[in-house]
């Protein structure tokens, strides 16, 4: 279960999160929108674990544990997973060696075995297979020259070999064509298990067609501003933020 | 005008002249040879060890560098090749050509392949053939370097290799230079690389062990027309207090494809300097290199690269990784002849900085006198994108683990990108060997 209590986080002083509450329970899936420079990645991020922003005030507790004192790769271990927005270029990395380096290192971590070469392929075939990536991708440097679709089901499948407990999805459906989405959101309804949480942020009600959300978050001016089922995305889509953004501070 | 004023000696420089009496006499080569020597000498003498005011030296002063000069090398005993010819049993694959300390050794090196003819430079100097001696000297391109000077005077031995015309050589030809000195001491190889028109063959030069306190040397190297030619060299077996000058001359004919490929992998001060000339249409010629440095390793490549032909592309990419208080150099100078039109020149330097004590000097530099040509020059230095490494965090990698994989994948891009399977998988372990030492090492670094 994902807690966040009472998040204030700024970045060159500038405050972006603002006393941010938000529950996400086992086996939950959670939308949030809201307009564009609210805050939605710069909250991702900082479950992550990136380091630009300086949290003023509040915690971020996953399965009771305080997340912000640790590194993101150990935070990475205990299950948190970012599907990043813009999922970044590693020239000279073979995405086939990411993925082994990654896979084991979180084994490491938890203090497991490494898997065994065959075994990985075996489950980055099948993992790739399912979300149609062609085997030669896998063979080239980690997302250089993908199309931005492409990167997007790259960033998937790490999820689906990594197995995290809570994965945030941050606009994972943006830059995708109609089959993509389909794929990318029959990939996540796969993860779906009383375990895992997921966090997914996006701007289209169309996403949320294929990914049932349980709940809809509105996150406006750097904080939840209205909780509802899924048919609040339904409303979104028709009224806009407009309610949100217009009232004062 | 005045009398030229003579300018004082550095130590190093008076002892250089007297090794070089010293030696003189029992150097490899007839008249002709002892002419050159002789004329070499003094070119170097008059000039002095480059400083800080010759501008192709300016970052690599060797007045102050070299504070002394080493005795040149003796020849190795019987005892200490026996106990090389051991250790040398598991080397990698390809004809094996010995060089210990300056010195060709016919017994520890393989027969030459079908359609070469390999011989060392004595015998070559001895023999006298006008042709080779004429290449050998390298009077016209690279010749006016004082150190390339120094080399042809001091020159003990090395090998002379001539590939046949339309020689296709599978294996690639390995020169292995080993040292057997236990003091400090000077070695002076020159060899030269000729390919016959139509030929192909790719040269490695690697170290094997440690290599002698201050040694210089020369390749020289001639392509013939639609040749296709790789060299690959890789220098990893310099001491902390060493000092070397590596410098290779390169002429390319016309449609000719030349790659060659260099790492730095240590060394107190490394100068690596490549002057290339095209003197024929439609070539290609790549030079790259990568250079892993620390401590107060301070290593320096100087490129002199003439467009005289016409359509050649040439590409530089050189690579820094730069540790602790390390420095980096990076000079390159294209000029483009009248007569080259539609030449394709393209020059790089990235260099990647590891600690703030570390310095990186870069000095492009583009001479064109033809209208017609697309010549450029670029640099990066910086270090590593903060992005990559949180990516690679936040997928469960430490941050340790996150950096090595991001230095491996800049220092052995090029590896892959150029060379052919085999010769990559072994530059790159040499380069995955430099990274895992990291921070292991002690930092501490004499100069020499
Ligand atoms: N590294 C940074 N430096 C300066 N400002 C930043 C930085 N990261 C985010 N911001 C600012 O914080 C605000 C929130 O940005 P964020 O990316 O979190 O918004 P978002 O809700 O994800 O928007 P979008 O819907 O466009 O993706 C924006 O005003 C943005 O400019
Ligand atoms: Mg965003």
């Amino acid at each position: 279960m994902l807690e966040i209590k009472n998040l204030t986080v700024s970045i060159d002083g500038r405050p972006i999160l603002d006393d941010l509450n938000l529950t996400v329970r086992d086996g939950e899936v959670a939308a949030i929108m809201g307009p564009n420079g609210t805050g939605k990645s710069t909250l991702s991020y900082v479950i992550a674990g990136r380091k630009d922003y300086t949290v003023e005030a509040g915690e971020i507790l996953l399965d009771g544990v305080d997340l912000l004192g640790l590194e993101p790769d150990v935070r990475a271990a205990r299950g948190v997973f970012l599907a990043f927005q813009y999922p970044l270029e590693i020239p000279g990395v073979a995405t086939m060696t990411f993925l082994k380096a990654a896979l084991n290192a979180q084994r490491k971590q938890r203090g497991e075995e490494e898997l065994s070469t065959p075994e990985l392929m075996k489950r980055v075939k099948a993992g790739a297979e399912k979300l149609e990536i062609k085997p030669d991708m896998l063979k080239r440097a980690l997302n250089v020259g993908f199309s931005g679709g492409e990167k997007k089901r790259m960033d998937i499948l790490q999820m689906a070999l990594l197995e995290p407990t809570l994965a945030i999805l941050d606009e994972t459906d943006s830059g995708l064509d109609i089959d993509a989405l389909r794929v990318v959101a029959a990939g996540v309804n796969a993860l779906r298990s009383p375990k895992r949480s997921f966090l997914i942020i996006t701007h289209y009600q169309r996403l949320l067609d294929y990914i049932v959300p349980d709940t809809v978050h509105v996150m406006a001016k750097g904080r939840i501003a209205k909780t509802g089922g899924a048919d609040l995305a339904l409303e979104l889509e028709k009224s806009g933020y407009r309610d949100y953004v217009a009232d004062a501070a | 005008m005045s009398a030229p004023m003579t300018p004082p000696r550095t130590l190093a420089e008076a002892a250089l002249a007297e090794a070089f009496d010293a030696a003189l006499p029992g150097l490899p080569g007839g008249p002709d040879a002892r002419k050159l020597r002789e004329t070499s000498f003094s070119k170097f003498y008059d000039a002095g060890l480059p400083h800080r005011r010759i501008e192709a030296w300016h970052y690599t002063d060797l007045r102050a560098l070299m504070r002394t000069a080493a005795p040149l090398a003796e020849a190795p005993s019987a005892d200490s090749l026996a106990a090389l010819r051991e250790k040398l049993a598991a080397s990698a694959p390809g004809c094996r050509l010995v060089v210990v300390d300056g010195v060709f050794v016919a017994q520890l090196s393989d027969p030459a392949p079908e359609g070469v003819v390999i011989q060392s430079l004595a015998s070559v100097l001895a023999a006298g053939r006008p042709d080779l001696i004429a290449l050998l000297a390298a009077q016209e391109f690279g010749g006016a370097d004082t150190i390339v000077s120094l080399n042809a005077a001091l020159m003990q031995d090395g090998v002379v290799i001539e590939v046949a015309p339309g020689a296709v050589v599978a294996e690639p030809i390995r020169i292995i230079y080993a040292s057997t000195a236990c003091e400090p001491r000077a070695s002076y190889a020159r060899s030269a690389l000729i390919v016959g028109a139509g030929a192909s063959m790719r040269l490695i030069e690697e170290d094997f062990g440690a290599q002698a306190a201050q040694t210089n040397r020369c390749l020289i190297v001639s392509v013939g027309d639609e040749a296709a030619c790789d060299h690959i060299v890789s220098m990893t077996g310099m001491g902390r207090s060493s000092l070397r000058i590596e410098s290779m001359i390169v002429r390319l004919g016309a449609r000719v494809k030349f790659k060659s490929f260099g790492l730095i992998g240590d060394g107190g001060v490394v100068r690596r300097q490549i002057f290339m000339r095209f003197d024929g249409a439609d070539s290609e010629g790549t030079l790259s290199g990568v250079s892993l440095l620390r401590g107060r390793e301070h290593a320096d490549t100087t490129l002199l690269v003439e467009h005289a032909g016409t359509g050649c592309a040439g590409r530089e990419t050189f690579k820094y990784v730069l540790d602790e208080e390390a420095v980096g150099v990076f000079q390159g100078k294209i000029t483009v002849e009248k007569e080259a039109q539609k030449t394709d020149g393209r020059m790089m330097s990235k260099a990647l900085l590891l600690s703030d004590g570390v310095a990186m000097n870069n000095k492009p530099e583009l001479e064109i006198f033809a209208d017609d040509v697309a010549c450029g020059h670029g640099a990066t230095c910086g270090g590593l994108d903060e992005n990559q490494l949180f990516y690679l965090q936040t997928r469960g990698l430490p941050f340790a683990e996150a950096e090595a994989l991001l230095l491996e994948a800049f220092a052995a891009d090029l590896v892959d990108e150029l060379l052919d399977e085999a010769t990559g998988a072994e530059l790159r372990e040499k380069i995955v060997c430099w990274l895992s030492a990291r921070g292991a090492a002690p930092a501490a670094g004499d100069a020499p």
